[in-house]
C-alpha cells in the first residue's frame, strides 16, 4: 500500500508540472503537422506519417522521463519532504520503487495521449491502422521504462542537471551499443577494446527496443526478438532499481 | 521499558577534507510517558540526534533504541510520530489529501482514516483549512498540519523538532496544550527547543546539549530549586551619595538616583539597602526574591 501511495502521489505531483503539458501539446502539434510535411514529398505520406509519429512519441517520452525523472528524488530531499516519508513505516527501497512506478504512470499517460492522437493522424492520413505500430510503441514504452530507471538511479545521488546529462549520455551511448561491439573487433588498442566491452555490457542496448524502421517499411519482426527485448528491458530495469535502492538506503538526510 | 535509549551515540559529518563532530558520546534514557525537553543552542546536535532516532541519518558510533527496538525497524516506525524542524510538505496537496497520503503509508484507509483526519484537523485547529492547499499555509499552520501528520497513527512516542519555533503566542499555547494532552494520554513526548519558557511549563525532565555533548540532564524540579538565589529591589529618588552606597553592596545595579534596580545576595543586604534608602530619602517600590530559572541553569552550563 505504501508503494502505491508513493506512486500515486508522484503521479499527482508530476502531472502538475507545466513541462508535462508543454511536451504533450508540442507532440500533438508535431504529429498534426505530418500531413503538411508529407505533402512536400510525393508518395511518402505513409512513411513520413508513421516515422514522424513514432519518433515524436519516442523523443517526447524521453523528455518526460528526463525532465521529471531526474528531479523526482532530488526534490524530495532538497524540499525536505522526504523527512516525513522515510520516518513512516516504509523502507527506502519501497520509496524508490514507488517513485519509479509513479513516473512510469506519468509516462504511460503521456504515451497514451500521444498514441491516441497518432492513431487518429494515421487513420486520417492513410485511412487504415496497423497493429505493428502499437508493437513499436510498446517497445518505445519499454525503452522509456529502462531510461526512467537510469534517471532515478542518477537522481539518488546527484543534482537534476548532472542526472539529466548522465541520462542523456546513457541514452545516446545506448543507441550505439552495436557500434561499440564493432569497435571491439576493429580497434587494435587493448584499452579501447576493454572500455568498449565495459560500456557495451554496462549501458543498456537500446537498439533492442527500436523496431521503428521495420514497422514503417512493413518488415516483419521475429516474435523471439520481441520476447527477448521485453525480458531484457524488465531485467535491466530491475537491476538498476535494485542498485538505486542500495545507494539510497545508505543516504543520510 | 524506556521509550528512547542511546549509548555512546556519536555523529561526524564530513565537509570536504574537514570532519565536523555533531554529536559526541550521547547516552540518554527516556522513560515511557515522559515529556522530555532537549535543549541547546543552535548547532548543538539536537536535530542530528532526532534524525538518528527517526532513521534519517546514521550514527558514526554508538547505538540507539526506540520503544525497545533498534532504530529504523518497521515496528518502531508504526509506533512513532515525528515533526521535523520547519516542516515542508507537497504544496499542491490540500491538508486532507496530505493527511490521507500519510495515512496510506501507515496502511490506514477507509472510514476510520477519514474520521481520524477530521479529528486531527479539529485537534490542531485547522478544520476550516482542510480543503486549502498546503502551499498557501502560514508558518504556524504548517507547524500545525505537521503536528497532525505526526499523530495520525496514534503513536506511543512523539518526536518533535522545534515544534514551537516561529509560532505566534496563541499557536504556541495550543501546541503546548496539545503536548500536555498527549502526556495525559500516556504518550512519551521528546522535543527539542530553545524556547526555555515553554520547557518550564510542560517538561518533566530536560537534557542540555552543547557542542554535541550532553552537559546536563535531570528533573526540572531538581534544576529549578526553590532556594532564593538573589533579591531584586526597585526604588526611586535617592541622593547621589546613597546611590553610590547602593552600588557598593549590589551584585548588580542599573538606572540612576531617580529610578534604580539593585540585585543583592541575601536578607542582610536587603536590610542594608533599606538603611541606605531611608538615609538617602528615597523610596522602595518592590522587593522580589529570585529563584533559579531554567535560563540561569542553561546559561551557567553554556559558560562552563
Amino acid at each position: 500500500m505504501g508503494i502505491l501511495a508513493i506512486a500515486f502521489n508522484t503521479f499527482r505531483e508530476g502531472v502538475k508540472e507545466k513541462i508535462f503539458y508543454a511536451i504533450v501539446i508540442f507532440g500533438i502539434i508535431i504529429m498534426g503537422s505530418s500531413r503538411v510535411i508529407s505533402s512536400l514529398s510525393l508518395g511518402e505520406v505513409e512513411k513520413i506519417t508513421k516515422d514522424l509519429g513514432l519518433a515524436t512519441i519516442s523523443l517526447l517520452g524521453l523528455l518526460v522521463a528526463i525532465f521529471v525523472g531526474t528531479k523526482l528524488v532530488y526534490e524530495e530531499i532538497s524540499r525536505k519532504t522526504i523527512y516525513t516519508i522515510v520516518s513512516k513505516p516504509i523502507t527506502r527501497s519501497q520509496f524508490i520503487l514507488g517513485k519509479y512506478l509513479g513516473l512510469i504512470l506519468i509516462i504511460s499517460v503521456t504515451l497514451a495521449i500521444l498514441t491516441g492522437f497518432f492513431c487518429l493522424v494515421v487513420y486520417l492520413n492513410l485511412g487504415t491502422l496497423s497493429l505493428p505500430l502499437l508493437g513499436a510503441i510498446a517497445l518505445i514504452f519499454l525503452e522509456l521504462a529502462v531510461i526512467t530507471s537510469v534517471a532515478i538511479f542518477f537522481s539518488t545521488f546527484t543534482s537534476p542537471i548532472s542526472s539529466a546529462l548522465f541520462t542523456v549520455g546513457i541514452w545516446v551511448v545506448g543507441h550505439f551499443s552495436g557500434d561499440l561491439k564493432a569497435l571491439v573487433q576493429m580497434s587494435p588498442s587493448s584499452l579501447v577494446k576493454a572500455t568498449s566491452i565495459f560500456l557495451y555490457y554496462l549501458v543498456p542496448n537500446l537498439s533492442n527496443f527500436n523496431i521503428r524502421g521495420e514497422v514503417v517499411h512493413e518488415v516483419s519482426v521475429p516474435r523471439l526478438f520481441l520476447v527477448f527485448s521485453t525480458v531484457y528491458g524488465i531485467v535491466y530495469t530491475t537491476v538498476v532499481i535494485l542498485i538505486s535502492s542500495l545507494i539510497f538506503r545508505r543516504r543520510s538526510f | 521499558m524506556e521509550a528512547i535509549k542511546t549509548e555512546g551515540l556519536g555523529k561526524v559529518y564530513k565537509s570536504g577534507f574537514k570532519k565536523i563532530k555533531a554529536l559526541e558520546n550521547l547516552s540518554l534514557s527516556i522513560g515511557g510517558g515522559e515529556v522530555f525537553g532537549f535543549l541547546g543552542p543552535n548547532a548543538a546536535g539536537k536535530t542530528t540526534t532526532i534524525k538518528i532516532l527517526t532513521h534519517l541519518t546514521f550514527p558514526t558510533s554508538g547505538s540507539a533504541w526506540v520503544l525497545g527496538e533498534a532504530v529504523g525497524s518497521p515496528n518502531v516506525k508504526h509506533r512513532i510520530g515525528y515533526l521535523p524542524e520547519n516542516p515542508s510538505f507537497y504544496p499542491n496537496l490540500t491538508a486532507v489529501e496530505l493527511l490521507s497520503f500519510y495515512s496510506q503509508l501507515f496502511g490506514l484507509s477507509g472510514r476510520r482514516c477519514r474520521e481520524r483526519i477530521k479529528e486531527l484537523l479539529n485537534m490542531v485547529g485547522l478544520e476550516q483549512a482542510g480543503k486549502l492547499s498546503v502551499g498557501s499555509y502560514s508558518k504556524g499552520m504548517l507547524q500545525r498540519i505537521g503536528m497532525a501528520q505526526s499523530l495520525l497513527n496514534d503513536p506511543d512516542l512523539v518526536i518533535l523538532d522545534e515544534p514551537l519555533a516561529g509560532v505566534d503566542p496563541v499557536g504556541r499555547k495550543s501546541l503546548r496544550d496539545l503536548i500536555l494532552r498527549l502526556k495525559k494520554a500516556g504518550k512519551t513526548v521528546f522535543f527539542s527547543t530553545h524556547i526555555l519558557q515553554d520547557v518550564e511549563l510542560i517538561c518533566d525532565r530536560v537534557g542540555i546539549l552543547i557542542n554535541g555533548r550532553l552537559v546536563s540532564v535531570g528533573r526540572l524540579a531538581d534544576i529549578l530549586t526553590e532556594q532564593v538565589e538573589s533579591i531584586e529591589i526597585t526604588g526611586r529618588d535617592v541622593s547621589r551619595d546613597a546611590f553610590e552606597g547602593l552600588n557598593r553592596i549590589a551584585l548588580h545595579l542599573v538606572g540612576d538616583s531617580d529610578k534604580w534596580m539593585v540585585v543583592v545576595k541575601d536578607d542582610a543586604a536587603v536590610d542594608r539597602v533599606w538603611e541606605i534608602v531611608s538615609l538617602g530619602k528615597g523610596k522602595i517600590n518592590s522587593i522580589v526574591p529570585r529563584t533559579r530559572t531554567l535560563e540561569d541553569h542553561f546559561i551557567e552550563k553554556m559558560r562552563e
